[in-house]
C-alpha cells in the first residue's frame, strides 16, 4: 500500500515535471529570457501606485532633445557665458575650456599631438542640444542645478562660439540652439555588431 | 599578516575569561591561538568578514574596481561590486523614493517603492561590466582588478520592467525610453523599448538584500549584458519616446571610434570575455601542478567554451565550466596544468553561444581602425617568469 502510494506520487510528480517543462518552452518563446509561466494569470493592471499629474511631471521632465523638444523660455549670449565659465568652469575645465584638468570641451589648437583623441564639443559632440541638457542638469560640479536657465544658454552659447559654430553677437534660444549644425553629428552611426561570430 | 593577528587577539581579550593572562600577551608572542581552549565570540546581529581577509576595490575619483584576483565563484560581494558614478553616490530615503513613468504611455503613473515591491517579482544572477573595462601595462605589473575589474555578478532582484510597462500601458509606437538617475548628476541614458519588454528589471535588491546605495539604491534600471552605463542607478524617472534623447553619456561618452573616421553609437551588448584570474600579477607560482582558475561571460548569452593555453596561443585545451552555466552571467572555469619551471605564457579565451570567440588585442586594433576605446575585451596573458613571477602581457 505504502509502496503504491509512492510509486504514485512519484510518477505524478513526474507528470507535473514534464507539463512544466513544456509550459515553461512554450512561454520562453514570448519571453525568452523569463521563465514567465506565472505571468500567464497576471491581470492587465494590478491597480498599485498613481496617477501622475501633469504638474508633478513637469518639474522632473528636465530633458532636451535633438529637435529642441524640452528647450525652455529665454535667451544667452556669448559675453556673459564668457563670464559665467570664467568664474564657474574655468578651475575644472582651464581659462579656454582646453586646459582642464577635466574634460576638454573646446577642440582648440589640436596640432600638438594625441590630436585624435580630442573629444570635444567641436568635433565630437553630435548635437548642440546636449551641451544645454547637460550643463543644466549637472553643472557646475560642487553646485549642480544651480544655474538659470539663461546663464545655461549663455554657456552653451560660449562654448559653440569657442569651438567656431557660433557668431560673436548670436542669441541664443529655443528657436536658434536646434538649428545649429554639429561637425561631427554624421560621424555617428548605430551599433553594426550583429550578435554573431564576427568581431567589430 | 601581524595586523589580522592582532585584530583577532583583541576579539578573544574583549570575550574571553582568561582575560588577564591574554592581555599580557603582545601580538607578537601570542602565536598562533588555539580556538579550542576558549570560547568563542557570541551570536552577532551582522555577519563580518575574518579579520585575515582584507580584499578592498581601488578607488579613483570615478570609479571603484572590484579585487577579482581574491575572489571565488561567480558572485561579488555586495560590498565588493565595482563602482561607477558621475556625481557621486546620493543618498536617497525609501520612503520619500518616488519612481514616475510618462511620456507615450496611456496612464503616466507614479510608484513609491512600497507600490514596486507589490508588484510580481522577477529575480536572476547577471553580470554587470563597465563598457570602458580595459587596461593594459608595460611592465606587466597589472592585476586582474586593474585590467577589468569594473565587472562583477549579483543576483538581481526586483519587477520586470515589462510589467510596469503594461501597467501604465506602453504606446506600441514608442521605439526608446529615457532612464534617468536622482543623483547629482541626474544621469540619463536612453534605451531602446524592446528590451524593456524582453528582461530589463527595475530592481531593489542585490544578493537578497536591498540594493547597496553605490550600487542604485533604493532601485536601479538593470538590463542584463547591456553595457554597465545605460543600467542607470538611483532610478527616478522613465520617458517614453519615439527617437533617442541623445544625452551625453550616449553621445561625447560611451561611443567609440571604428575606423573611417566612424564613432559607434549605442553599443550596448558587452562581447564575450574572459581573464585568468589565478595564477595571476601579483601572485608567485612554484612548479608543479596549478589549478588555473579564471572567469567568462558574455552578454550575448552563455558562455559555451573556455579554452586555455599554456604555450603563448600554440595549443589550446578546453576548461571545466564550473555549473551553473547561466544567460549573461559570469561563468567560474578551471584548468589542472602541471608546470615544468619553464617560462611560458598562459592565457584563455572563451566562446559564447552566437560563436563569438574572443579576440586578441590585435584583432580588434585592426577591426576598429587602430583605435582603442569602449568595448575592449581582449584575450589577456599571464607570463610566468623561471622564478615563478607572474606578470601581465597584451596580445
Amino acid at each position: 500500500m505504502q509502496g503504491s502510494t509512492i510509486k504514485f506520487i512519484s510518477s505524478a510528480l513526474v507528470v507535473v515535471a514534464v507539463s512544466l517543462t513544456a509550459t515553461d518552452l512554450k512561454i520562453s518563446r514570448q519571453h525568452p529570457r523569463m521563465l514567465s509561466a506565472d505571468t500567464l494569470s497576471q491581470p492587465a493592471h494590478f491597480g498599485f501606485g498613481r496617477p501622475a499629474t501633469a504638474a508633478e511631471i513637469a518639474i522632473l521632465d528636465i530633458d532636451i532633445r535633438p529637435d529642441g523638444k524640452g528647450l525652455p523660455r529665454g535667451e544667452g549670449n556669448v559675453g556673459d557665458g564668457k563670464a559665467i565659465f570664467q568664474q564657474k568652469c574655468a578651475a575644472c575645465h582651464g581659462v579656454t575650456g582646453t586646459e582642464g584638468p577635466n574634460d576638454r570641451l573646446v577642440v582648440g589648437d589640436t596640432t600638438k599631438g594625441g590630436a585624435r583623441r580630442i573629444k570635444a564639443i567641436g568635433n565630437y559632440w553630435p548635437y548642440a542640444t546636449t551641451v544645454f541638457d547637460y550643463i543644466r542638469r549637472a553643472m557646475p560640479f560642487n553646485q549642480p542645478g544651480s544655474l538659470t536657465d539663461e546663464e545655461v544658454y549663455s554657456l552653451t552659447a560660449y562654448l559653440l562660439n569657442a569651438n567656431g559654430l557660433l557668431a560673436e553677437n548670436a542669441r541664443l534660444n529655443a528657436k536658434t540652439l536646434p538649428q545649429i549644425k554639429m561637425p561631427a553629428r554624421d560621424r555617428f552611426v548605430p551599433d553594426d555588431r550583429k550578435d554573431g561570430p564576427e568581431i567589430r | 599578516m601581524l595586523a589580522g593577528a592582532a585584530a583577532a587577539s583583541i576579539v578573544l581579550v574583549q570575550t574571553a575569561s582568561g582575560k588577564a593572562f591574554q592581555a599580557a600577551l603582545t601580538a607578537a608572542e601570542l602565536g598562533p591561538e588555539d580556538p579550542t581552549k576558549v570560547p568563542g565570540v557570541p551570536p552577532g546581529t551582522l555577519g563580518t568578514r575574518s579579520p585575515f581577509e582584507k580584499p578592498v576595490k581601488t578607488p579613483s575619483d570615478t570609479s571603484s574596481r572590484t579585487p577579482l584576483q581574491d575572489l571565488h565563484g561567480m558572485i561579488t560581494p555586495s560590498d565588493l561590486h565595482y563602482e561607477r558614478h558621475h556625481g557621486g553616490v546620493p543618498a536617497i530615503d525609501p520612503v520619500q523614493y518616488e519612481l514616475v513613468i510618462h511620456g507615450m504611455v496611456e496612464k503616466p503613473m507614479i510608484f513609491t517603492l512600497a507600490d514596486l515591491k507589490r508588484f510580481p517579482s522577477v529575480s536572476r544572477i547577471a553580470f554587470l561590466e563597465c563598457s570602458g573595462n580595459y587596461r593594459g601595462s608595460n611592465d606587466g605589473k597589472i592585476r586582474p582588478q586593474e585590467i577589468c575589474g569594473l565587472t562583477s555578478q549579483s543576483e538581481w532582484t526586483g519587477v520586470a520592467l515589462s510589467t510596469l510597462f503594461r501597467e501604465v500601458g506602453v504606446s506600441p509606437k514608442a521605439t526608446w525610453f529615457l532612464a534617468e538617475g536622482g543623483d547629482a548628476a541626474v544621469m540619463t541614458r536612453s534605451v531602446p523599448v524592446h528590451k524593456g519588454w524582453d528582461d530589463a528589471i527595475i530592481a531593489y535588491a542585490q544578493n537578497g538584500e536591498a540594493i547597496r546605495p553605490e550600487q542604485g539604491y533604493p532601485v536601479r534600471l538593470f538590463l542584463p549584458g547591456w553595457e554597465g552605463n545605460a543600467n542607470v542607478k538611483w532610478l527616478r524617472r522613465i520617458e517614453l519616446a519615439d527617437a533617442p534623447f541623445m544625452t551625453r553619456e550616449e553621445t561625447s561618452k560611451y561611443t567609440e571610434a571604428v575606423g573611417g573616421g566612424k564613432i559607434r553609437q549605442f553599443s550596448f551588448t558587452m562581447d564575450a570575455r574572459s581573464i585568468i584570474t589565478y595564477p595571476s600579477y601579483p601572485a608567485k607560482v612554484e612548479k608543479g601542478w596549478i589549478e588555473i582558475r579564471g572567469i567568462a561571460w558574455s552578454g550575448r548569452g552563455k558562455v559555451t567554451r573556455v579554452e586555455v593555453s599554456t604555450d603563448a596561443g600554440k595549443t589550446w585545451q578546453n576548461a571545466a565550466l564550473q555549473q551553473p552555466v547561466l544567460d549573461k552571467a559570469i561563468t567560474a572555469f578551471r584548468y589542472l596544468w602541471n608546470w615544468d619551471g619553464a617560462p611560458t605564457e598562459i592565457m584563455s579565451r572563451t566562446v559564447d553561444e552566437t560563436g563569438y570567440v574572443q579576440p586578441f588585442l590585435k584583432q580588434l586594433l585592426a577591426a576598429r581602425g587602430g583605435n582603442m576605446g569602449y568595448h575592449f575585451n581582449p584575450v589577456t596573458a599571464w607570463y610566468l617568469q623561471g622564478d615563478g613571477q607572474v606578470l601581465f602581457k597584451g596580445t
